[in-house]
């Protein structure tokens, strides 16, 4: 099965705003897409909806694909070690092997650490690692570059780029401009 | 059933004494604190102790249940831990009835088997004690299942756990009822009546606590 994405004439409302309507959008496997907008436009609204978290106001979204969130938020024990933090999502996911993905961002080091003590964009590298403990092929990331390095940063993209070359599809906001071949979707273009 | 059993593992650890949040020996050291100062209060009489003292812990208990709601459920809603189960296929009712007996897991126990000193330090009788020993264990499920309802219900609000005590202690009214009352009839039926009403609350209280923190989801 491929995996896609298909939103068709979805409107959201928070509280009693309207903040976007009529928005359309459909990604397939191997694409990606960047969603832009000003602050408090509904950006992380519209990820919350894609992912099947929130309910949209108006319109259906069809997904095909387990769906890996990276949201502002890290779920992880702040008063444990990472490692063990990591571990019970690891279980969760299946994932046997969490040495590599924490290898690759370089975050293995810190296993002992409780995770309260960690940076911002440590714990950013920490959720980022999450995302690789199982294939998922639909990635929804908010915000995923705010917080990390310029090292960080590249090797962020890289694994997007290698998410979406393997089958993968990729939806993330960012306000700033990111060295992928993405498709860019302008959230005010669809202000209520 | 392995998601289960994961849930269940991460729960314990953060909730038993020596966990990570740390406040697993509180409800012991209140309830103790009012057999302590109980006898101070009203006198150290005997008989009277012995007459007062059972519903006294009772009451103990139940307020003692209260202490560990402040992050039952807000810590890890705060995190967006419950966002993350749901896009891994766990449902909230799950998450909730590993969390349900984590939480009686962490308070009950201890407070049963405080209540062996506390009985001492009323002078209760040994019947009395057996009797209040076994209403506890009749009543403790109860009152973690109300404490879950109450803790999902405000984990979106800030400061909610004076709010918790509110909301728990109307609840929990029939409990105190036939538990404590157990203390002063010959046979069973208090405790009973109390275990009924905690298997009623327990069944009922991991799919309130999902529906609440569902409602509470934007």
């Amino acid at each position: 099965m491929q995996a896609r994405l298909l939103a068709t004439d979805i409107a959201c409302l928070r509280g009693e705003r309207l903040l976007f309507r009529k928005l359309g959008l459909e990604v397939r496997a191997g694409e990606m897409l960047q969603v832009r907008g000003p602050n408090g436009i509904g950006k992380s609204s519209l990820l919350r909806i894609l992912a099947g978290l929130a309910r949209p106001f108006a319109g259906t979204i069809e997904r095909s694909g387990e769906i890996g969130l990276m949201d502002g938020r890290h779920a992880l024990d702040s008063d444990r070690t990472l490692g063990d933090a990591l571990a019970f999502w690891a279980r969760l996911d299946g994932c046997a092997d969490t040495a590599r993905p924490m290898a690759r961002l370089g975050i293995d080091t810190l296993a002992d650490i409780p995770t309260g003590y960690l940076s911002t964009g440590q714990k950013q590298r920490a959720v980022i690692a999450r995302l690789l403990f199982r294939a998922r092929p639909i990635w929804l990331l908010d915000e995923p570059f705010a917080g990390l390095d310029t090292a960080s940063q590249t090797l962020l993209a890289e694994l997007v780029d290698e998410h979406c070359g393997a089958g993968g599809l990729c939806v993330f906001v960012s306000h700033q401009p990111v060295d992928l071949p993405a498709r860019t979707l302008e959230l005010s273009d669809y202000a209520a | 059933m392995r998601a289960f059993a994961t849930l269940l593992r991460r729960d314990l650890a953060i909730l038993l004494p020596g966990g990570s949040r740390g406040s697993a020996f509180l409800p012991l050291i209140f309830f103790l604190l009012v057999a302590v100062l109980f006898p101070f209060a009203v006198g150290p009489e005997p008989s009277l102790l012995a007459r007062t003292g059972g519903g006294v812990l009772w009451v103990a208990a139940l307020l003692a249940s209260i202490l560990p709601l402040d992050r039952l459920v807000a810590a890890d809603r705060e995190a967006g831990v419950f966002d993350q189960l749901r896009l891994r296929g766990v449902s909230e009712e799950v998450a909730m009835t590993a969390r349900l007996l984590a939480h009686w897991l962490s308070f009950g126990p201890l407070i049963l088997i405080a209540t062996l000193p506390a009985a001492a330090l009323l002078s209760l009788t040994g019947d009395t004690f057996w009797r209040l020993f076994v209403s506890l264990l009749a009543g403790t499920p109860g009152l973690a299942a109300i404490g879950l309802i109450t803790s999902a219900l405000l984990a979106s609000l800030r400061g909610g756990t004076a709010l918790a005590g509110l909301m728990l202690a109307p609840v929990a009214v029939p409990l105190v009822i036939f538990g404590a009352g157990h203390l002063a009839r010959d046979d069973i039926s208090g405790a009973l009546f109390a275990a009924a009403f905690s298997l009623v609350l327990c069944a009922i209280a991991p799919f309130a606590a999902a529906a609440a923190i569902r409602a509470a989801r934007d």
